[in-house]
């Protein structure tokens, strides 16, 4: 892998001076998202981190057209581009990426993502996922742990598991569906090149450890991010055609049966402060019900 | 000339479709549906070349709408009632964006509890989005209002709702001239977008923006969200002449005779001047005609554009009455109508002290005959001569 990391496009599109928190693994994914996107691409972006990390009017840090939209929107602006294009006969050259947080997938964005993933709508959407809104300040949100304290389950914790979005994308006519990591940019860059190419709804998934968020120290994100992967938190995979498969680390970990316990990434962040023994049982469940579920599918093809 | 016996709905659908509009993105709610059922005909059957989106709610329909206007489509969408109020974070981003999108909305009451039938709830609730609105009084209108729309907007880059009585319009025939396609072409040039996608550069639309003015990477001063505000504000106002001025040239060239922002029926000599949106206000012309059989002197006043709106106009045309009488389907509830609020406001600038009264009538569809606002005229003068005025709302056949 990180002998073919040179390949990687040398233009920068993510400026210095961009508006990013310290340690921001979002910042860190999206310099290889426009990376491996490039030129001719219009994004359009809901309410997020994200509309942050591009700056305020008039200066942008992001050397890359993007269209703000409304929170609840962000698949629909999409379809709304790829409409314009395809009657303006611009569809050949240009490609339309969404680009959410949790929030604006799991949550207020579902029903216009489920709209424009079942129109067969031909996009990217990319959902990063920093398991709550952590724009307004570390709320919880559907993409929050288990265990999770939140500035809305202060004192309880969050006391269910979050949704399984993969599964609920899967449940439409996608062509591809992918989860990353900003702990491997190559991973995530190559399956952003693969989705360019590919017809139809592209949705890819990346997990971003948020520091402030998340309780941890800023120069920890991707030691985080690796340890998510390493316990299965965090899934390296692609799904052609329905077809799934480890990709990277987590390939390497499912052929090894490496796979490490929830314990040590748990230990690592202060938002798990309040979890219960009970609740990192459960926790751990989850995540082992998932990963077999994931190698029985990755034997199977 | 061509003319045809349909419906509001078909003639609105017929107007979208001679705009070439590229673009269109809508969601079912009665009664607008078949303005939707009939554009996908005409793409289907490759009679109008456009993408249509069937999206999956009306909040989408006018997202897709503002990203295909804002990327260089002519776009266009229907709907009514809560698919109206349902999509209003979109209307006000719609206007904010400055993108010339037309929208028809077939008035409908607005529950709880449900309701199908007509009033104009939904689009006077939302005057303060920055939309110009325009009310169709009959079946020809709506098409050429919404052909007028598409230049207005694309003129001002302003939003454009073309609004309509709910059944009494959508769904009832008239005959309706429809004008020809070669003729809108010289009439509606194609729409240029002011962003350009295309070029190197690329841009950020709808970033954060501070209050305050900032400069840019290149010394150039920009606007604050203040001054962003202010020049919607004044592109509303200004409108005005364009609205005017389009309504002339597209009367001139397809000979006909409407009014650009407010129109007048019998006024010249009236003492009582009857004041309405849409649909009711044709109908008071037959109440002012059977009242005028009485000797009562009376005129009405249709607004056909509620935003901007005409206070000028309004008050020169109500400057020599003695008695105004608003109907109108619409409260703003613990206040008044919000018609007569409006007229109100305009004639206090106007120095006009003229006494008002004003009817809420026909919400959800209740009737409202002309003989009933003839008898309803005539009890409010007996008030008003009296000067008795403890009621000035009331509630037409409660």
């Amino acid at each position: 892998m990180p002998d073919k990391l040179f390949k990687i496009e040398k233009k920068e599109y993510l400026l210095p001076g961009n508006r990013a928190c310290q340690g921001c693994s979002l910042a860190l994914a999206y310099r290889y998202v426009l990376k491996a996107l490039g030129k001719n691409v219009i994004y359009t972006l809901p309410a997020s981190c994200l509309t942050v990390v591009y700056g305020l009017y008039p200066i942008s840090s992001v050397d890359a057209s993007l269209i703000n939209c409304t929170f609840p929107s962000c698949a629909a602006s999409a379809s709304g581009i790829v409409a314009a294009l395809k009657a303006l006969k611009r569809d050949k050259d240009t490609n339309v990426v969404a680009i959410a947080g949790d929030g604006g997938t799991f949550d207020i964005g579902m029903q216009a993502l489920s709209g424009a993933l079942e129109r067969q709508t031909n996009f990217i959407f990319i959902c990063y996922n920093n398991e709550g809104y952590m724009n307004t300040g570390t709320q919880r949100s559907s993409a929050t742990p288990l265990g999770a304290i939140t500035s809305t389950t202060p004192f309880l914790t969050k006391l269910e598991p979050q949704k399984d979005i993969i599964k609920i994308v899967e449940a439409h006519n996608v062509s591809y569906v992918a989860s990353s990591s900003p702990a491997y940019p190559k991973d995530l860059y190559d399956k952003l090149v693969k989705a360019k190419g590919i017809k139809g709804s592209k949705f890819m998934h990346i997990l971003t450890p948020c520091p402030p968020g998340w309780g941890f120290p800023i120069n920890h994100s991707v030691k985080i991010a690796k340890l998510s992967v390493d316990c299965g938190v965090s899934v390296l995979f692609e799904i052609e055609d329905g077809k799934f498969q480890f990709t990277g680390r987590s390939k390497f970990l499912a052929e090894k049966n490496k796979k490490k316990d929830v314990t040590e990434y748990i230990k690592a962040q202060k938002r798990f402060d309040k979890i219960s023994d009970s609740q990192i049982e459960d926790f751990q469940k989850w995540v082992d019900m998932r990963w077999k579920n994931y190698l029985h599918r990755n034997n199977a093809s | 000339m061509s003319v045809k016996i349909i419906t509001g709905n078909s003639a609105a659908a017929l107007g979208a479709k001679i705009c070439k509009v590229q673009v269109i993105s809508a969601y079912p709610i009665t009664p607008q549906t078949s303005v939707t059922e009939t554009l996908s005909q005409y793409v289907e059957a490759g009679d109008l070349k456009a993408e249509y989106v069937r999206v999956e709610s009306e909040h989408s329909a006018l997202t897709v709408c503002i990203s295909a206007s804002t990327v260089g489509a002519r776009s266009f969408t229907s709907t009514s009632s809560h698919g109206l109020l349902y999509m209003h974070e979109q209307v006000h981003w719609a206007a904010g964006s400055r993108l010339p999108i037309v929208m028809c909305c077939v008035n409908r009451g607005v529950g709880a509890p449900w309701t199908i039938f007509n009033d104009q709830q939904d689009s006077l609730s939302q005057r303060d989005t920055g939309w110009i609105q325009l009310y169709c009084k009959d079946n020809q209108e709506i098409i050429d209002t919404v052909i007028q729309a598409y230049k207005i907007a694309e003129t001002s880059y302003l939003p454009v709702m073309v609004c309509y009585d709910g059944f009494l319009l959508s769904h009832t025939m008239m005959p309706v001239d429809i004008p020809k396609e070669k003729d809108v072409d010289k009439f509606l040039p194609p729409y240029k977008p002011y962003l350009s996608f295309s070029k190197k550069e690329p841009i950020n639309v709808n970033p954060v923006v501070f209050p305050w003015k900032r400069e840019d990477s290149k010394g150039v001063v920009r606007d604050g969200y203040m001054e962003l505000r202010q020049k919607l504000n004044e592109a509303l106002i200004s409108s005005k002449d364009t609205i005017l001025n389009i309504n002339n040239e597209f009367n001139k060239l397809f000979k006909r005779e409407s009014a650009g922002l407010i129109w007048e029926y019998n006024t010249k000599d009236a003492e009582v001047c009857i004041i309405g949106i849409g649909s009711i206000a044709s109908e008071s012309e037959e109440a002012a005609d059977l009242l005028r059989k009485e000797k009562i002197k009376v005129g009405v006043l249709g607004i056909r554009c509620f935003r901007p709106f005409p206070k000028e106009e309004i008050v020169s045309a109500l400057k020599n009455k003695k008695y105004i009488i608003v109907f109108e389907k619409a409260v703003s509830y613990g206040f008044e109508g919000i018609v007569a609020s409006e007229v109100k406001s305009a004639l206090y600038d106007g120095g006009i002290k003229t006494p008002l009264f004003s009817y809420i009538a026909g919400l959800g569809g209740r009737d409202v005959k002309p003989s009933d606002i003839a008898s309803e005229v005539k009890k409010a003068l007996l008030e008003m001569k009296k000067k008795n005025f403890k009621n000035q709302t009331k509630w037409f056949g409660c």
